[in-house]
């Protein structure tokens, strides 16, 4: 139990100093790219205001200081005020927030959804046509650029079918060509590896033993292959979603979804800082404090995985 | 090893996973598969290189009244287009024969300076351990918690888009797995008898490195480094696609798809074959990947 303590510690520890790193990154990259106040001005605005306003946003101080208040905001939850949309960074992209996870959930649900049942088939119909077909699917899906696959559905199904609208939020069928794309690459590893997982334990002696006894194959696969494959899926399955955060900044570019991923590449666009880091500090929360629970699941599910 | 929990391990080492082949057979066929994934990239190279005696058109040169033409043998301006032309009448074909200029050069550029950060980290993590290989490991988790597009996008903000930029950018983004996967094969090596004799009978650090610890992993750096190939083509054409890459009018596939966006309706294959170039291009070279780690070094494969 001592080690298990140590082990999360060192663990949590990680998490810690990584996301430290990580909004420092944001910092030096955020202030190397530019200054904003000249965004904020008419193009004649004198010379007065242009400190005023500088002097607003703290700029005209030493960097180390800038830097100290930054990491101090950001215990506190502040990540400053918007310079484009003139209000608290945190307020704008907890309104575009609700959008990215309706996307990200929907993809992810739809990726397990489909790909479970699809690994699990093919590997108990192994070498069939549907395996076949199945795992040639899922390798051009894990290989497929997001973007141009989005580019592809749009083309397919939107305009040359006409069943889903080409962009925007709204109802359902908006979100299905979106959810799709940003799911593809979660939905062909889940599937993949569902199969190889069920393959090694379709191979084990307990497995044999079940079939000798005269279980119906279907109990076999139910009773005592699923929930023993279950533990690597459940990993690459919890990292995918990780993954998924990143891929979102392509996909809601595409399908102009307004979700947090096309706020941060606009604001970069803006200069906008505090919108920025404020994304950025985001969704490196989220991806870490998934890893760092993957971990402990890890560690709780199976006792080999324990260090020692 | 510190624990045999696996830390985020990239998509690409896990995706070998699904097909156990053993034997002679087996390992002949990987072996032809191989071989035929290989040629497809020296068949990308050759054309790469002779874009300019391959592509029947300047790539640049425009045309008003052969604008937005179908596939044809005979447009408007009296040439063959079998991929048709682009907005501003531009022959497709040449564009993408070209577009694998870009592609192959910011790809092999990238591998190649995420491949020399990442192995030397990997390496100093491994051998030295301790504080240093904490400290390294715990910048790759950093790195892998970072959404890379927001990274390069930074980056690319301040810089401005050029191909050094990009190949750097690519590059950074991708050493973890080299390091990774490097730093465990060191531990295990290092702890070998034989790295021992050599220290008692007073070889330094650096020939042990270079003498009998590379040679050694060499082949984990080929498979990573092809996979990384097709991870890095894909950052390209991801870049290009969203106005941060290569820049017009140098034809890049990503920058085409982009390109061919707002006439997707009326002229869909501005977009569709550059895309599907691209696409084919990533499959082929990750499959090469993992056939080359399912021959040269299975043991990638659990990772």
């Amino acid at each position: 139990m001592r080690s298990l303590v140590g082990f999360l510690g060192q663990r949590l520890l990680r998490a810690i100093v990584a996301l430290w790193l990580v909004s420092t990154v944001v910092f030096v990259v955020m202030r190397l790219s530019g200054d904003p106040v000249p965004l904020l001005l008419p193009p004649d605005a004198p010379r007065s205001e242009y400190e005023r306003v500088a002097r607003d946003l703290g700029l005209d101080r030493p960097l180390p200081v800038q830097y100290t208040v930054f990491i101090g905001n950001i215990l506190r939850g502040d990540f400053g005020r918007s310079i484009h949309f003139r209000e608290p960074a945190w307020r704008v992209v907890m309104g575009y927030l609700p959008a990215s996870v309706q996307l990200a959930l929907t993809a992810f649900g739809l990726a397990l959804l489909v790909a479970v049942p699809v690994g699990l088939l093919s590997a108990v119909k192994r070498n069939s046509p549907l395996d076949h077909v199945a795992m040639g699917a899922a390798l051009i899906g894990q290989s497929a650029p997001v973007f141009f696959l989005g580019i592809l559905f749009i083309l397919l199904f939107s305009l040359k079918a006409g069943w889903f609208p080409t962009s925007g939020r709204g109802g359902w069928e908006h979100l299905v060509l979106p959810a799709l794309t940003l799911g593809a690459f979660a939905m062909a590893s889940i599937a993949r590896l569902t199969r190889s997982a069920v393959l090694e334990v379709l191979r084990q002696d307990y497995v044999r033993t079940a079939r000798a006894k005269g279980l119906a194959e279907l109990a076999v696969v139910l009773k005592h292959t699923l929930k023993n494959a279950a533990l690597p899926v459940v990993t690459i399955t919890a990292l995918q979603f990780g993954t998924l955060l990143g891929g979102s900044v392509v996909t809601e570019t595409v399908f102009a979804w307004p979700g947090i991923g096309r706020l941060a590449i606009q604001s970069i666009y803006n200069r906008d800082y505090p919108i920025v880091q404020c994304t950025v500090f985001l969704s490196a929360v989220a991806f870490i404090v998934i890893n760092f629970t993957v971990d402990l699941f890890y560690g709780l599910l199976d006792p080999r995985a324990r260090p020692r | 090893m510190a624990s045999s929990i696996p830390a985020p391990v990239p998509a690409e080492a896990i995706a070998g996973l699904a097909a156990p082949e053993r034997g002679g057979a087996g390992a002949r066929r990987t072996r032809q598969l191989v071989m035929a994934g290989g040629l497809f990239i020296l068949a990308l190279v050759v054309v790469a290189l002779a874009a300019p005696w391959l592509a029947p058109q300047d790539p640049t040169r425009q045309s008003l009244r052969g604008r937005l033409a179908a596939p044809t043998l005979e447009g408007a301006d009296g040439k063959a287009h079998l991929l048709g032309t682009d907005h501003l009448g531009r022959d497709i074909l040449s564009r993408v024969i070209w577009g694998a200029r870009v592609s192959l050069l910011v790809g092999f550029a990238a591998v190649v300076v995420g491949g020399l950060i990442g192995a030397t980290l990997g390496l100093v993590a491994g051998y030295r351990g301790g504080s240093m290989d904490n400290a390294i490991m715990t910048i790759a988790d950093a790195q892998l918690a970072f959404p890379f597009i927001l990274l390069a996008i930074g980056i690319i903000a301040v810089l401005g888009p050029s191909f050094p930029t990009l190949i750097v950018v690519i590059g950074l983004s991708g050493w973890m797995s080299y390091a990774r996967v490097l730093r465990s094969q060191v531990l295990v090596l290092r702890s070998r008898e034989f790295v021992d004799a050599i220290h008692a009978l007073g070889g330094s650090v650096g020939r042990v490195v270079t003498r009998h610890i590379l040679p050694n992993v060499l082949s984990s750096l080929v498979v990573i480094a092809t996979l990384e190939l097709a991870r890095s083509i894909v950052a390209e054409a991801t870049l290009s696609f969203l106005g941060l890459g290569v820049q017009p009018p140098t034809p890049s596939w990503g920058g085409m798809v982009q390109e061919g966006r707002e006439y997707l309706d009326s002229a869909w294959w501005i977009s569709t074959f550059p895309g599907l170039v691209l696409m084919l291009t990533s499959l082929v070279v990750s499959r090469t990947g993992d056939w080359l780690r399912d021959l040269l070094d299975p043991t990638l494969r659990g990772e």
